[in-house]
C-alpha cells in the first residue's frame, strides 16, 4: 500500500512544480500570440524575478512584508519588460520575421551580466516563506505546506488570466491581436500600447513564477537558460497562444517527472533502466511526440497565417558584375591570407573557426531562409558530422579524408529522419520540433559513454600527418568551405532552388503548378544537413577533441544569431553574420571582463542600425539606391 | 556595487606606474604563464581562483621572480565551451607563445586540453577539472593535475563512511561525468570495504535542474540507513532545503562530496546541515603555519576571505613557479622532467608531483558539518595527504595506457 501513497505523494509533488512551470509559460504564450516575437528573454525575466524578489525580501524584512516584496518583485520585472518593449522591441517590429529573436538573444546576455554584477557570483538562497516555513503530514510523509500554497496558485493565475481574456475588453482586444493584429490595428486600437502591455504582462507573470520559487530555490545566474528551454517546450506542447494548454502541458510534465523519479532504477528483463536520468530530456520527447501526434499542440489551432508586418521578399536576382568582383577579391584574400598572416599566426587559426562558422550558418539559411523552414536545432546536425567523424576515426581507424567524406553523410541520415517530421509541420511548430530532436540527439551523446563519451566527449581527433599545419589545414578547411557555400548557392539558383523558393512563399499555388511540396522540403532539409554535417567533421578536426556542445540548443541559436546577425533575406546574410559574429566573440572576450554584456550590446546597437540584417543594409544602400535610379 | 570598477581603475594605475619604473630595470623577457578558464560561467569558483592566481603572481615578482625573470599571466575566458578553449590555447601559444599552460575548471575542457597539450607538445597544468581521466585513461606525458580527483575525494570520505556501519544506502549525483564516477567510485569502494552493503535508490537528477521535492521523496521512500551525496551549487541549496522540510536528514548520515567548501557552504547559511560527513576547506580553522600566512596575505589583499578556489589558484601558479626554478628553464621537457617528484608548499602543506601518474598529492579537509548560528561550517575535521588515498604505481599502471 505504501508505493501507492509514494506514487500520490510524487504526483502532488507534480503539481506543485507544475504550477511554477506554468507561470513562466503562461506570460511566454501570451507574448508570442499577440507579438509574434519568439522571447528568448523570458528566462532572464524569471531569474530577475527571484533575484530581484531575494533583494526585496532582505530590504523590507521577513513577516507580511515577504509577500510584498514577491509583489514587488514581479512588478518590477514587468516594469522592466515594458521598458525594453518601448524602447528597443517597438523599433524593429518591421524587421523580417524570427529577428526580434535577435534583440532577445543580445538581452539575455546583457541581463546575465548585470545580474552578476549586481548581486555577484554566490548563490542567494532566500528565507523560508512566513506561516509556510514547516510542513504537513499527507499519508504518512512531510508534505511542505509552501508546496501546497503553489499548488493553489497555479489554477488561480490560471483562473484570473481567463477571466481577463474572456470577460475584459483587454482581454478581448488580446484574442483579437492573437488572431490578426493587423485588422485590430486598422480598427482604431492603439497597437503600440496593446503591445507594451501585453509584453509588460508576460514579463511581470515571468517575474511572478521567479518570486515564487524563492523559498524553494538559490537565485543563481543558470536560470535564465535552464527555465527558457522548459518554458518553450510548455508553450508549445499546449498549444501556442492557449492558456489552458499550457496548464495542462505543464502539468502533463511536471507528472511525467515526478514519475520517473518515483521509478528511479527499474530492473526490465535483466536490463537496470534508470528513469531518474530519463528527466534530462522527458520534456522534449513529450514535445517531438505531441507535436507529430498534435501538429498545433494539445490545445492549439492551427496558426493564422502570419501576416508579417516586414516587407516580403524580393525575389533572388543573379549576381551582377559588382558582386561578382567583390566576390572573387574576398575568396582570393582568403586564399593569400596564411602569406599574408605569416608574422601573426593566429589570424590563420581564428580564420579556420570562421569559415566552419560560415559553413554551419550558410547551411542554416539554405533552409530558413529560401526554404522558410526555421530550424532552432540545426546544430544536431553539425554535431552529428562532428561526432560521425570522431567515432569513425576511432572506432575504425579510418584515416581523417575517409571520415570527412563519411561524416556529412552520417548527418544526412539523421537529417533524413528528423527532416520526414518535421516537414509536416510549419512555423514556429516546425521550429520547436527540430529543437525537441536535437535536444534528444544531445541527451544521447550526453549519457552514451561507452560511444560517445558522454559529457566529456571524444578526444585524439587530429588531422592526418600533412594536414596538421595550421596552415595546411587552413587551405583544405577554405577549399571545402567555399565548395560547400556555392553548391548551396548553385542549388538555390537551380529549378529546385526555385521550387524551394515557391513553397516558401505560396504552399498552395507551389502545390498547384505541380510540385511536390512536402518532398522539396524534405530534400532542401537533407541538404542543408548534410553541409552542416560537412562543417561540424571540419570543426572535430580542427580541435583534435569534441564534446556535446557541438550539439547543444546553445549551438543552434549561434547559427540563428549569425544568420539574422547578417541578413535572412540575403545569400551573403550567412556569411557576413557568421564572420561578424565569430569574430567580435573572439576580440570582445578578450578586451573586457563583462565581455558578454558587452557582446550583447554590439549586437543591440546592430539591431537597430540594421533591421535587414548588416548584409541587407548593405545591398539596400548599394542596389536599393540604383533600383531608385533606375525607376525613375 | 561600485567597488569593482574603481578597484580596477586603482589596480591600472598602479600597474601603469610600476610599468613606467621597472621597463629599464627589466632586462630579461617575462615569464608567460597562458591560462584558460570558464570566468563567466562558473563565476563563484572562479573569481576566488583568479584572486589565489594574482596573489602568488604578486608575491613571486615582489621576490625577484624566478630566475630573474618576471612572471606574467595572461588569462582567457572560454565561454564554458571546449571548442572555444582549444583556440584560446592555440592563440595563447602561438600569438603570446606563452611558456605553459594551465587553468580548465570542466572536466570536458580539461580533457581537451590535455589532448591539445598532447598534440602541440606543450606543457600543460590542469588546475581544477575533477575527472580521474586527466590523469589516467586520457593521461599523457605533457600533462599534471593539480587538485585531488574525484576518485581522490571520494575515497579521503570512504574509510569514515565505512566505519558507519550502515547497511541501506542510498546515492543522489548530478547526471554528468563527475556525478557518474563519483558515483561509481563510491560503490565500488563501498562494496570492498563492506561487501554486505546495498544501494537501496539511486537518483540521477539534471545538472542544475533538481526536481529536490520528488528526489527527496523518493529516496526517502527507500528508507535508507544512509545517503551518499554528489550534488552541489544550486541543486545542493534545494536538496538540502527540501530534506530538512520533508525530514530526509533525521536520523540519517550523510556522507557528502565537496560540501565542506565554502564555495558550496556559504550559500546554504542557516539552511545549513548538521553533522553531515564532508570534503571541504574550513579556511576559518586551519592553524598550520603556512595556512595562517596565505591567509593574512589573502585577507590583506582583497580583503575577503578565500575560497577553495583560492587555494587552487595560488597552489597552481606556485607550482608552477617550483617547477619552473627546479627545471632552471621553460623548455618543455625540462620543466616535465622537473615535476615528476616535484615538491611544492602550498597553504595545504608540501605537495608532490607523483612520477607515475602526473597526479599531485594535495589532499583535502575531511570533518562535519555544523550549523553555528545560522552559518554552515566545518568541526572535527582533519586533513588526509592526497598520497594515502593514491592508488599505488602498479596500479596506476593498469589505469594508465600513456605511462
Amino acid at each position: 500500500m505504501d508505493a501507492v501513497a509514494s506514487f500520490v505523494a510524487q504526483l502532488l509533488n507534480g503539481l506543485a512544480g507544475a504550477s511554477s512551470l506554468f507561470l513562466v509559460a503562461a506570460g511566454l504564450s501570451l507574448i508570442f500570440g499577440v507579438t509574434r516575437i519568439v522571447n528568448f528573454a523570458h528566462g532572464s525575466f524569471y531569474m530577475v524575478g527571484i533575484y530581484a524578489a531575494y533583494s526585496a525580501v532582505a530590504w523590507i524584512g521577513e513577516g507580511p512584508g515577504y509577500w510584498a516584496g514577491l509583489v514587488l518583485a514581479a512588478v518590477a520585472v514587468g516594469v522592466l519588460g515594458a521598458l525594453i518593449e518601448i524602447l528597443l522591441l517597438r523599433r524593429i517590429y518591421h524587421a523580417p520575421e524570427l529577428f526580434q529573436l535577435l534583440a532577445t538573444f543580445a538581452l539575455v546576455l546583457v541581463i546575465k551580466d548585470a545580474a552578476l554584477w549586481l548581486w555577484g557570483p554566490e548563490e542567494l538562497l532566500g528565507p523560508r516563506a512566513p506561516g509556510l516555513r514547516g510542513s504537513v503530514p499527507i499519508l504518512g510523509r512531510q508534505f511542505p505546506s509552501y508546496d501546497l500554497f503553489l499548488i493553489v496558485v497555479g489554477p488561480l493565475v490560471l483562473g484570473l488570466l481567463w477571466l481577463l481574456l474572456t470577460r475584459t475588453r483587454f482581454g478581448t482586444l488580446v484574442r483579437a491581436a492573437t488572431q490578426d493584429r493587423e485588422m485590430v490595428g486598422a480598427l482604431g486600437v492603439n497597437q503600440a500600447w496593446l503591445f507594451t502591455a501585453v509584453f509588460a504582462l508576460g514579463a511581470m507573470l515571468a517575474g511572478l513564477g521567479g518570486a515564487l520559487q524563492l523559498p524553494r530555490e538559490p537565485a543563481n545566474l543558470e536560470l535564465d537558460l535552464a527555465t527558457i528551454g522548459a518554458a518553450f517546450v510548455v508553450v508549445v506542447v499546449g498549444g501556442m497562444g492557449s492558456i489552458p494548454g499550457a496548464y495542462v502541458a505543464a502539468l502533463l510534465i511536471a507528472e511525467l517527472k515526478a514519475i520517473c523519479i518515483w521509478l528511479g532504477v527499474v530492473e526490465i528483463a535483466g536490463v537496470s533502466i534508470s528513469f531518474s536520468k530519463l528527466t534530462l530530456v522527458v520534456e522534449f520527447l513529450v514535445m517531438a511526440v505531441v507535436l507529430v501526434v498534435r501538429p498545433w499542440g494539445l490545445m492549439g489551432r492551427p496558426q493564422a497565417p502570419s501576416r508579417n508586418a516586414g516587407a516580403a521578399e524580393a525575389p533572388l536576382r543573379a549576381p551582377d558584375r559588382l558582386a561578382k568582383a567583390a566576390i572573387a577579391a574576398v575568396v582570393l584574400a582568403l586564399f593569400a591570407l596564411p602569406a599574408l598572416s605569416s608574422q601573426s599566426p593566429y589570424v590563420v587559426i581564428l580564420t579556420i573557426d570562421i569559415l566552419v562558422a560560415v559553413l554551419f550558418a550558410a547551411s542554416l539559411h539554405f533552409i530558413m531562409g529560401p526554404g522558410g523552414m526555421h530550424s532552432f536545432g540545426h546544430a544536431a546536425y553539425f554535431g552529428l558530422g562532428a561526432y560521425g567523424a570522431a567515432i569513425l576515426l576511432r572506432a575504425t581507424g579510418a584515416p581523417m579524408e575517409i571520415a570527412l567524406i563519411a561524416a556529412p553523410l552520417i548527418a544526412a541520415v539523421g537529417a533524413l529522419v528528423f527532416g520526414w517530421f518535421c516537414v509536416r509541420l510549419s512555423g514556429v511548430y516546425l521550429a520547436m520540433l527540430t529543437l525537441a530532436f536535437a535536444q534528444i540527439a544531445w541527451a544521447i551523446v550526453y549519457q552514451w559513454d561507452a560511444f560517445t563519451g558522454g559529457s566529456n566527449g571524444l578526444t585524439g581527433v587530429w588531422p592526418s600527418a600533412w594536414f596538421s599545419d595550421k596552415r595546411a589545414y587552413y587551405a583544405l578547411t577554405l577549399a571545402l568551405v567555399l565548395a560547400g557555400v556555392f553548391v548551396l548557392r548553385r542549388i538555390l539558383y537551380a529549378p529546385f532552388g526555385y521550387a524551394m523558393r515557391a513553397v516558401r512563399d505560396s504552399t498552395l499555388r507551389a502545390d498547384a503548378i505541380g510540385i511536390d511540396v512536402k518532398r522539396v522540403q524534405w530534400v532542401a532539409f537533407v541538404i542543408g544537413g548534410l553541409v552542416a554535417g560537412l562543417a561540424g567533421a571540419l570543426f572535430a578536426f580542427s580541435k583534435g577533441s569534441i564534446s556535446p556542445e557541438t550539439l547543444h540548443v546553445a549551438k543552434s541559436v549561434d547559427g540563428l544569431v549569425m544568420v539574422l546577425l547578417g541578413g535572412v533575406q540575403t545569400l551573403a546574410g550567412p556569411v557576413v553574420g557568421a564572420t561578424l559574429f565569430t569574430w567580435l566573440h573572439d576580440s570582445v572576450a578578450r578586451s573586457t571582463e563583462y565581455w558578454r554584456a558587452m557582446l550583447g550590446g554590439i549586437i543591440l546597437i546592430l539591431v537597430l542600425l540594421f533591421p535587414q540584417g548588416v548584409a541587407g543594409f548593405v545591398r539596400q544602400v548599394v542596389y536599393g539606391r540604383r533600383e531608385a535610379k533606375g525607376g525613375s | 556595487m561600485f567597488r569593482n570598477p574603481i578597484r580596477k581603475l586603482c589596480t591600472a594605475a598602479v600597474a601603469a606606474a610600476f610599468a613606467v619604473a621597472a621597463a629599464p630595470a627589466l632586462a630579461k623577457e617575462p615569464i608567460k604563464i597562458g591560462e584558460i578558464n570558464s570566468y563567466k560561467a562558473q563565476p563563484a569558483f572562479l573569481e576566488p581562483y583568479k584572486k589565489g592566481m594574482q596573489l602568488a603572481i604578486d608575491q613571486i615578482n615582489a621576490s625577484g621572480g624566478i630566475l630573474g625573470r618576471q612572471v606574467e599571466l595572461i588569462t582567457r575566458d572560454d565561454n564554458a565551451n571546449p571548442g572555444d578553449a582549444v583556440r584560446l590555447a592555440e592563440e595563447l601559444v602561438s600569438r603570446e607563445k606563452v611558456d605553459v599552460l594551465t587553468g580548465s575548471f570542466l572536466s570536458h575542457i580539461g580533457l581537451a586540453l590535455t589532448d591539445f597539450a598532447k598534440q602541440k607538445k606543450v606543457f600543460f597544468l590542469a588546475g581544477e577539472p575533477l575527472t580521474d581521466k586527466i590523469v589516467w585513461q586520457n593521461g599523457n606525458h605533457y600533462t599534471f593535475r593539480l587538485r585531488p580527483s574525484t576518485y581522490m575525494q571520494v575515497a579521503m570520505l570512504m574509510p569514515e563512511a565505512a566505519a558507519l556501519k550502515k547497511k541501506r544506502w542510498a546515492i543522489v549525483y548530478p547526471n554528468y561525468e563527475y556525478g557518474q564516477s563519483a558515483a561509481a567510485t563510491f560503490k565500488e569502494l563501498l562494496k570492498a570495504a563492506q561487501p554486505d552493503a546495498e544501494i537501496v535508490a539511486e537518483q540521477a537528477p539534471p545538472l542544475g535542474k533538481v526536481d529536490a521535492g520528488s528526489v527527496v521523496q523518493a529516496l526517502a521512500d527507500a528508507k535508507p540507513d544512509a545517503i551518499f551525496n554528489v550534488l552541489f551549487g544550486a541543486d545542493l541549496a534545494k536538496f538540502v532545503r527540501e530534506g530538512n522540510t520533508r525530514g530526509l536528514f533525521k536520523g540519517r548520515e550523510v556522507v557528502s562530496l565537496l560540501t565542506g567548501e565554502p564555495e558550496y557552504l556559504d550559500p546554504l547559511k542557516d539552511e545549513a546541515p548538521n553533522g553531515w560527513l564532508v570534503t571541504g576547506y574550513p579556511w576559518y580553522a586551519i592553524n598550520t603555519p603556512e595556512h595562517k600566512a596565505f591567509l593574512a596575505a589573502y585577507k590583506k589583499a582583497f580583503n575577503d576571505h578565500p575560497r577553495l578556489g583560492s587555494i587552487v589558484g595560488y597552489s597552481a601558479i606556485m607550482s608552477l613557479a617550483a617547477g619552473i626554478k627546479k627545471a632552471g628553464s621553460t623548455d618543455t621537457e625540462k620543466l616535465i622532467a622537473a615535476f615528476s617528484g616535484l615538491t611544492v608548499d602550498t597553504p595545504f602543506g608540501k605537495i608532490s608531483y607523483r612520477p607515475e601518474d602526473h597526479q599531485s598529492t594535495m589532499g583535502g579537509y575531511v570533518g562535519r558539518t555544523k550549523n553555528e548560528g545560522g552559518k554552515g561550517v566545518m568541526v572535527d575535521f582533519r586533513y588526509i595527504d592526497g598520497a594515502k588515498v593514491l592508488p599505488s604505481a602498479a596500479e596506476v599502471k593498469k589505469l594508465r595506457p600513456a605511462g
